[in-house]
């Protein structure tokens, strides 16, 4: 790539460099994006056309497409058009992609909140608690809870749930979305299964290495420090041995948003929600492949985006990363 | 030189404890023994479904259509009258296809070019490492809805998607194995004896690797037979009326309210044999890898 | 100093597992910290390990204690008991009064007002006793508002002085850093400016020198001196650095094995040692003028004699990083408590009495000029002293 003047502070050097190798990841998912379109069977001219299939319509639909220019062309327009925001129109609705993702975008981020906070919650309260209490009763049901929400796929879990807490005893709404703004109880009241849903297998993952890294924090030296400097039983595992956890903790989360997105695009799909993953599993079957493309795409980015922020999250976490020095 | 090698080798081997400790250690480990145990329940059933299979999975019957379990279909029967447990059974004789033959794919493609990168370095090294970030850029399921949309769904598409899903892991791990074992006295010594690169790969450093592959089969294959469930439940993969424990669910959705058993059985079919995989699997990571990975 | 009891009152630091443990009435010169009887064990299957076996000792406000002995002798594990820092599984018997407050058997809550506040330590690890996400201030910080109850203001403010008083430089800065940007000299001084937050009676210092360089040692040593004469900190120092002992102590305990085989003041100990043991230790090092070698020494003392050569320098001042000598043959295993004297298959002097009946800590005679605080556990303390005397006689 470029050449960059090097930085004096190698934090920002090591950032410069997660950030170059970004670049070239989101180039060469582009290409792929871009190629694996091209490859699909049939020709988009006819995909674009719709009802009317006459040759002259073809031509005039290639023509303004750019279909018949070079390949390479076609992606170097691509790529502008995609970092001008758009993203082309919908076969199926005939509106640009972009603002079709605008719509989906609140829905889908509502619901990784969500459900991000109940499996960090869940999982790291429960992973102290089953560290803390090692050999007793709760470790054992955190670590039978957690194996159960690994081996539990996310969509069986959603049915079982719609069953009980919408169907058995209807607490929860099953489907549907209502915008937060509109009505804040009723959006909560149909965003919390799919929350719960979505943020399962991750609590399990979470719980699994908060309970690792806090016990190998746990028999550190420093435990015995803060032990005999007399601080209480809280203090040292919530100030002393969870600081140190987080680390940890924040590169599962980080490797594990990959399946957050998975698990959105089946979770929208149980509670129907007119999310990104809906959007996605949409376009395919109605061979909308403007959208497909512009969905992946974006995913993708974000996926690299979110990817690089763990990374810069850790500097602040961890001192030993932020300030460049020695990690020991 | 060689003798010291030699020895050298042989003490690496002790180290890791030879074959039939690590199965004493893995048999008396009873989570493991219990996952073993379901699990080959499961692969035995895929194998002998239609004997076992108390029905044509496939053939309706209306006049039966949604009934509860009972002595005649233990399982009860769908919206057509079909019998659950049959289609369970040949439902889970999708599952471990794919579970299997994903892995075997993803390792297929995986290995050779975390060798590959491992040993030669350099630009091999660093194309494929541009090749496992970009494919680790998708989210799993992107990529499978991806790559079902351009080949088209069914049940070797799949397994296709599944199994390139699975590659950069074993890409990752296969290098990291490779990179390790590469400045091993025992590789160094073969290298000094005029071991080709070929020998030594596959002679010296694929079989000292095999822990850390094992290990990450018996995370790839719960993972692929809930992503061939993930895949049938969106309609990407298997295609009805063949059955499949993702189908099965997909369909039960319209029915959650008269007929829960056609959601409960399949989906706890699933969860055992996920279940089950990964006790055996966790079993396994404590014998074979001394590192003590976590996940 | 101070030994509580004169050799003619009865003999209440006597390390023998009968030894009555009389409640010391807290009285002005009564001791800051009294361990009597300190028994812990570690169960580990069927067999039991007895790390330390009836400890006994005084420590008077302001003064310098130290414990001697080879690593896994057990001087660290009573420590540890001390401070209540053991794990769980460790079988603690015995009493440990802390200004006539018992702690042993106390539950984690009442250590916790105690630890840190009135008794406090200092560890051989300043790599890794520190927690490497917390910044230096915070974790001076967080012993002032628990036990003073201070403002994080306030306790920032203290902290700043904290790391003046134990000599480090630009401490406004230095408040805000990482122990990974400070150098191991800098991390101990850190880790003392804890412990000395609250101004504690009493502070142990667990081999506080061995991790770190020569250069630095001597840095860390004068920053403990200093703080005894301004504070009046009474300090339990562990080591196994005679030069250390010489340096600092006032009184010095030998530890062997788990049990406790002599006591004396400083000057008493490396100039009269009445243990074979001790003499082992000191080897042939302390005597002045001597190059040590083998064949210095005669008879049966040359079991004991160390194969180090030692510069010819002051009596007590041994030059250079002198650690202890080897004494050949094997520590017992610490899963038996024999009836016997435990230094006996090592030693030169050992005869029936020896491995027949364990003996007393007790008070030796001022024959040759003892010190009424000189005690030992060894059926021949003269014998070792006269042999001595005889050698440098010879010389």
């Amino acid at each position: 790539m470029m050449k960059l003047p090097a930085p004096r502070n190698p934090m920002a050097a090591y950032l410069l460099t997660r950030l170059r190798q970004c670049v070239i990841t989101l180039i060469l998912v582009s290409v792929v994006v871009f190629a694996g379109i091209r490859a699909l069977p049939g020709d988009p001219a006819l995909a674009l056309a719709g009802e009317e299939r006459s040759p002259e319509a073809l031509a005039a639909i290639r023509a303004e497409y750019g279909l018949d220019d070079n390949i390479v062309i076609q992606y170097g327009r691509f790529v502008g058009h995609a970092l001008t925001g758009d993203l082309g129109t919908s076969s199926r609705t005939g509106l640009p992609v972009s603002d079709a993702i605008a719509e989906a975008l609140p829905v889908t981020l509502e619901l990784a909140a969500l459900s991000l906070l109940f499996a960090v919650v869940l999982g790291i309260g429960a992973g102290v608690v089953a560290a803390v209490r090692r050999g007793r009763p709760e470790e054992w049901l955190a670590n039978a809870v957690a194996l159960l929400g690994l081996s539990v796929p996310t969509f069986w879990l959603g049915i079982v749930l719609v069953l009980g807490f919408a169907i058995a005893v209807p607490v929860f709404a099953a489907s549907g979305y209502v915008p937060f703004g509109t009505d804040p109880l009723d959006n909560l009241r149909r965003m919390v299964l799919p929350a719960v849903v979505l943020g399962s297998g991750l609590a399990a993952v979470v719980m699994r290495q908060t309970r690792a890294a806090m016990l190998d924090s746990l028999s550190a030296d420093y435990i015995r420090t803060a032990r005999a400097k007399g601080l209480s039983r809280r203090e040292v595992i919530g100030g002393h041995a969870l600081r140190n956890s987080l680390v940890t903790v924040v590169t599962v989360l980080g490797l594990q948003l990959g399946h957050l997105i998975s698990g959105a695009v089946v979770t929208e799909q149980i509670f129907v929600l007119p999310g990104f993953g809906k959007l996605t599993i949409d376009a395919v079957f109605t061979r909308d492949y403007a959208t497909l493309q512009g969905v992946v795409l974006c995913t993708s980015a974000a996926y690299i985006l979110i990817n690089l922020l763990v990374d810069v999250a850790y500097s602040a976490i961890d001192p030993r990363i932020r300030l460049g020095g020695a990690a020991r | 030189m060689t003798t010291a090698a030699v020895a050298t080798a042989i003490r690496d081997m002790r180290a890791r404890g030879t074959g039939s400790a690590k199965l004493k250690a893995l048999r008396t480990n009873r989570l493991a023994m219990t996952g073993a145990v379901i699990a080959a329940v499961f692969v035995l059933a895929a194998l002998f479904a239609p004997l076992v299979a108390p029905y044509d999975p496939a053939r309706p019957d209306f006049d039966n259509a949604l009934s509860a379990p009972g002595w005649a279909h233990w399982l009860g029967t769908d919206d057509l009258g079909r019998d659950q447990l049959s289609r369970v059974i040949h439902g889970a004789r999708a599952s471990m296809q794919v579970g299997l033959l994903a892995v075997v794919l993803a390792f297929l493609v995986g290995v050779p070019l975390g060798l590959l990168a491992g040993y030669y370095g350099k630009v091999a090294d660093s194309a494929v490492s541009r090749l496992t970030d970009t494919l680790l850029a998708f989210p799993f399921l992107v990529l499978a809805v991806g790559l079902a949309a351009v080949l088209g769904p069914s049940l070797t598409n799949a397994t296709i998607a599944i199994g390139i899903a699975q590659t950069p892991a074993v890409i990752r791990i296969t290098r990291a194995e490779t990179l390790r074992l590469a400045h091993a006295d025992y590789v160094a010594a073969a290298v000094a004896n005029g071991g080709g690169d070929g020998t030594v790969l596959l002679r010296h450093i694929l079989p000292n690797a095999t822990s850390a592959l094992i290990v990450q089969a018996t995370v790839g294959i719960p993972s692929a037979i809930i992503g061939e469930a993930m895949l049938s439940f969106l309609g990407l993969g298997v295609q009805p009326p063949d059955p499949s424990l993702g189908v099965m669910l997909s369909s039960a959705q319209a029915f959650l309210a008269p007929a829960p058993w056609m959601a409960v059985f399949p989906g706890l079919a699933i969860v055992a044999a996920t279940l089950a995989f990964n006790l055996l699997g966790d079993g396994l990571r404590d014998v074979l890898d001394p590192r003590g990975g976590t996940r | 100093m101070s030994t509580p009891d004169a050799p003619e009152t009865p003999d209440t630091t006597a390390g023998v597992p009968a030894g009555a443990a009389t409640a010391a009435a807290v009285a002005p010169d009564a001791p800051v910290l009294s361990v009597r009887d300190l028994s812990v064990s570690f169960r580990s299957g069927d067999r039991t390990v007895h790390a330390v076996d009836h400890l006994s000792y005084d420590l008077a406000a302001g003064e310098v204690l130290a414990v001697v002995g080879e690593s896994g002798c057990g001087k660290s594990v009573a420590a540890m008991a001390v401070m209540g820092l053991l794990p769980p599984t460790a079988g603690i018997t015995g009493s440990i009064r802390l200004a006539g407050r018992e702690l042993a058997g106390a539950g984690d809550k009442e250590l916790g007002r105690v630890r840190g506040k009135d008794i406090a330590m200092i560890f051989q690890e300043p790599m890794t006793s520190l927690n490497p996400v917390l910044t230096v201030g915070r974790q001076i910080g967080e012993v002032l508002r628990r036990h003073q109850g201070l403002t994080k203001k306030q306790a920032r403010a203290r902290a700043v002085e904290l790391l003046d008083l134990v000599g480090i430089p630009a401490p406004r800065q230095r408040i805000d850093e990482y122990p990974h940007q400070l150098s191991g000299g800098m991390r101990q001084r850190v880790m003392i400016a804890v412990a000395v937050a609250c101004d504690p009676a009493v502070l142990i210092a667990d081999e506080p020198t061995t991790a770190l360089d020569v250069t630095v040692q001597a840095g860390i040593l004068e920053v403990l001196q200093s703080l005894r004469e301004r504070l009046g900190t009474a300090v339990v120092l562990i080591t196994h650095d005679l030069g250390v002992v010489a340096d600092i102590a006032d009184r010095v305990l030998v530890m062997y094995a788990g049990r406790p085989v002599e006591q004396a003041p400083v000057h008493e100990l490396f100039e009269g040692p009445r243990h074979p043991y001790t003499r082992g230790l000191l080897g042939a090092v302390l005597r002045p003028g001597v190059v040590a070698g083998r064949g210095v020494a005669a008879g049966p003392g040359a079991v004991l004699e160390p194969g180090v050569a030692a510069a010819p320098g002051a009596a007590l001042r041994p030059a250079g990083k002198r650690r202890l000598p080897e004494i050949p043959g094997l520590v017992p295993s610490l899963d038996e408590q024999p009836d016997a004297c435990t230094f006996a298959p090592r030693c030169a002097f050992a005869d029936d009495q020896c491995t027949s009946g364990r003996p007393g800590f007790k008070a030796v005679a001022a024959d040759v000029g003892a010190d009424a605080a000189h005690r030992a556990a060894c059926w021949h303390p003269h014998d070792v002293a006269l042999q001595r005397i005889n050698q440098e006689a010879g010389q």
